[in-house]
């Protein structure tokens, strides 16, 4: 025992391990930090569960467009753990997303971005960045035809940037077209450039965190003053500070231990998303959507006015970059008090709520052709036979199903035509058809008389179905009294 | 902070102090040692920036790829073809494939299409039936001739050289079209 002793003196005169743990687990923080201050620490577990977990996973993957794709499959089906492996790491990914999201909502909402902890706020707003840089090169490492197709989604974006932009798009392909050397550029952006920015930013974040202190819980009438602050701040951990360790850091370890059991068991039970197609230029049925955490993005693409796209794209990211580093320079003192800042509570709910919006938009992307739509049941057609029946199946086969609906069936990108009926003439829907319209094409060279007759005819006969047992006998009779050739008879 | 302190008395030491041998010996020292920093830097860095972004310096050969014979395709069709980038990899694997949709108008009149949506690069399909270009992306439609027919696609589908050389139907390999 006497001889250990003696070891760890020698040691920590040689190293000054027992000072350096004083003046970091012990430094003294304010009182009543409760649980919203557990997502700092949450977000940093989460990054350690992804180098351990992508370090592991290295250990197997081959980053060349050949075999990726191959050592994928067998991390995920052959390896011994490796499904619960890469689970882990997708699920470790989604929960960084997810953590550095509350977080910085909450040192905004708290205003901890105040003065003196300005640096720590743009540090964070450096590692938020990175976060997402990661999310969206670890999806590409995936490899598979989505992955795939997303580069060109990225160069494409980057493409829109004025003057450099094609350039920059092809340094994001690595070449003229997505090949060899793609997948190896994001391999080492993903694996060595972006975390060593990261391991730098979270090293000054925290540093930061040991100069400045923890931002005490604001109060209402506590306006900070830059000229007082510290002094005060000094005081209040002289009268009531505690030390982080243990009085604080355990509700980060609780919490930290949770997130682990929980990512733990969704890696076992639910697993990473499985692999796609093969990375095929050649299999142009292909449905790219970025991971969850992209979606609200792919969905902003997506419902855009066209004219205003390129000013979006590329400014949209600047803006957002914007956004995050005013905060401390135009406003760093004042009360931190969410209730006495309206505004900055009114921009964080429309910033959530414009990304929760648009992220259900884009589950159910309802501005894509809904490739998937099959031919309307008899039920809904109500005829087996005839010119409603003949147009029922064109419906289907000329492509109006996947954007148009009818009685639940088939996309939304266009108007649910469920009784069109009603609403158009069929003059109307023929010249619909026939010329096309805001957003949709013109029919007219493709379809004969005949199949236009069908079509028009199945519509017309498209009524709720109130409507239908009130209005049919008159409105049929005029319908077809104005088209003799398609007989009557077939739209109950 | 002790450390922060220290250095703000030097710097003020300094300062103050009147020029001496010694001075002018540290002021020296300091420059020659910034200077050095910067040039092993730039050294280093050259190489290194210039070896990430070689691919853009890359000349790549554009080769006529054959795509099959001229009989193969009927007037009025719309079919893939898939031929090989001009120079690929060797670890491309997959990659070194390339798609386009041939066209065969009249006669001998071809168009090739890029098969790249103009508006963010997914793939679009032919919708045979509706004659329709689709993307599954954004939902943009183009016409047969590629001209754009719905949906947020700014122009429409890139066209690639097609020719017809002894009986066969090529394609000039082309780089992936940005918008």
């Amino acid at each position: 025992m006497e001889t250990l002793r003696k070891l760890w003196l020698w040691f920590d005169d040689r190293t000054g391990a027992s000072a350096i743990w004083k003046a970091t687990a012990g430094h003294l923080v304010p009182p009543n930090t409760g649980w919203w201050y557990v997502f700092g620490s949450a977000t940093l577990v989460a990054f350690i569960v992804q180098v351990v977990t992508g370090i592991a996973l290295a250990t197997i993957y081959v980053p060349s467009t050949a075999d990726a794709y191959h050592t994928l499959q067998f991390i995920n089906h052959g390896a011994t753990l490796g499904h619960l492996l890469r689970g882990l790491h997708y699920f470790g990914a989604s929960a960084m997303v997810l953590f550095v999201g509350i977080h910085v909502t909450r040192t905004f909402l708290m205003a901890a971005y105040k003065y003196p902890r300005e640096m720590s706020w743009l540090s964070g707003s450096a590692l938020l960045l990175l976060i997402v840089g990661m999310g969206f090169t670890g999806q590409l490492l995936r490899w598979d035809q989505i992955a795939f197709w997303s580069v060109y989604i990225a160069a494409e974006q980057a493409g829109r940037v004025p003057l450099v932009g094609k350039t920059l798009a092809h340094f994001i392909l690595a070449g003229n077209t997505v090949g060899g050397a793609t997948l190896s550029r994001f391999y080492a952006f993903h694996v060595f450039f972006i975390p060593m920015l990261i391991f730098g930013s979270i090293g000054a974040h925290l540093y930061l965190v040991i100069r400045n202190g923890i931002s005490e819980p604001p109060q209402k009438g506590h306006p900070v003053d830059p000229k007082t602050y510290r002094r005060w701040y000094e005081d209040l951990l002289k009268r009531e500070g505690r030390p982080f360790w243990p009085d604080a850091v355990w509700r980060d370890i609780v919490f930290a231990a949770a997130v682990i059991v929980v990512l733990l068991v969704l890696a076992w039970a639910v697993g990473a998303p499985q692999l796609t197609k093969p990375p095929d230029p050649t299999i142009l049925v292909a449905e790219p959507r970025p991971d969850w955490y992209l979606l609200w993005y792919f969905a902003l693409l997506a419902l855009i006015p066209a004219r205003l796209e390129n000013y979006v794209i590329v400014l949209g990211p600047l803006f957002f970059v914007m956004f995050l580093v005013l905060p401390p320079l135009i406003a760093n003192k004042g009360e931190r008090s969410a209730s006495r800042r309206p505004w900055a509570v009114a921009m964080v709910l429309a910033c959530w709520m414009l990304i929760a919006t648009l992220w259900i938009q884009g589950r159910r992307s309802p501005w894509s052709p809904d490739f998937t739509a099959i031919p309307l049941p008899e039920t809904v057609v109500g005829a087996t036979s005839g010119p409603v029946y003949e147009g029922a199946q064109l419906f289907h086969s000329k492509g109006c199903e996947y954007c148009h609906s009818v009685s639940g069936y088939g996309g939304h990108r266009g108007p649910d035509l469920t009784d069109v009926g009603e609403r158009l003439t069929t003059d109307q829907t023929t010249i619909r058809i026939m010329n096309g319209g805001t957003n949709m094409p013109a029919f007219g060279s493709t379809l004969s008389g005949q199949e236009l007759n069908y079509l028009v005819t199945f519509l017309a006969s498209r009524k709720s179905q109130h409507a239908a047992e009130t209005m049919m006998s008159e409105r049929e009779h005029r319908i077809f009294a104005a088209k003799p050739m398609l007989g009557a008879g077939n739209t109950s | 902070m002790s450390v922060n302190d220290e250095t703000a008395d030097t710097k003020a030491a300094v300062t103050t102090r009147k020029p001496t041998p010694e001075l002018d010996r540290r002021r020296f020292l300091n420059q020659l040692s910034l200077a050095l920093s910067g040039v092993v830097a730039v050294l280093l860095g050259v190489p290194v920036i210039g070896f990430l972004i070689s691919p853009l310096l890359r000349k790549v050969p554009r080769i006529w790829r054959s795509v099959g014979a001229l009989d193969d395709f009927k007037e009025g069709d719309i079919v893939e073809v898939t031929f090989e980038d001009s120079s690929a990899l060797p670890w491309a694997g997959l990659t070194q494939k390339t798609a386009a949709w041939l066209s065969r108008q009249q006669g001998d009149k071809f168009v090739a299409f890029s098969v790249n949506c103009s508006h963010l690069g997914c793939p679009v399909r032919w919708e045979a039936n509706a004659q329709l270009f689709m993307c599954p992306c954004h939902g943009g439609v183009y016409y047969k001739d590629g001209q754009v027919a719905a949906g947020p696609p700014p122009r429409g589908l890139t066209r690639y050289p097609v020719r017809i050389q002894s009986g066969n139907v090529e394609i000039l390999t082309s780089p992936a079209p940005i918008t």
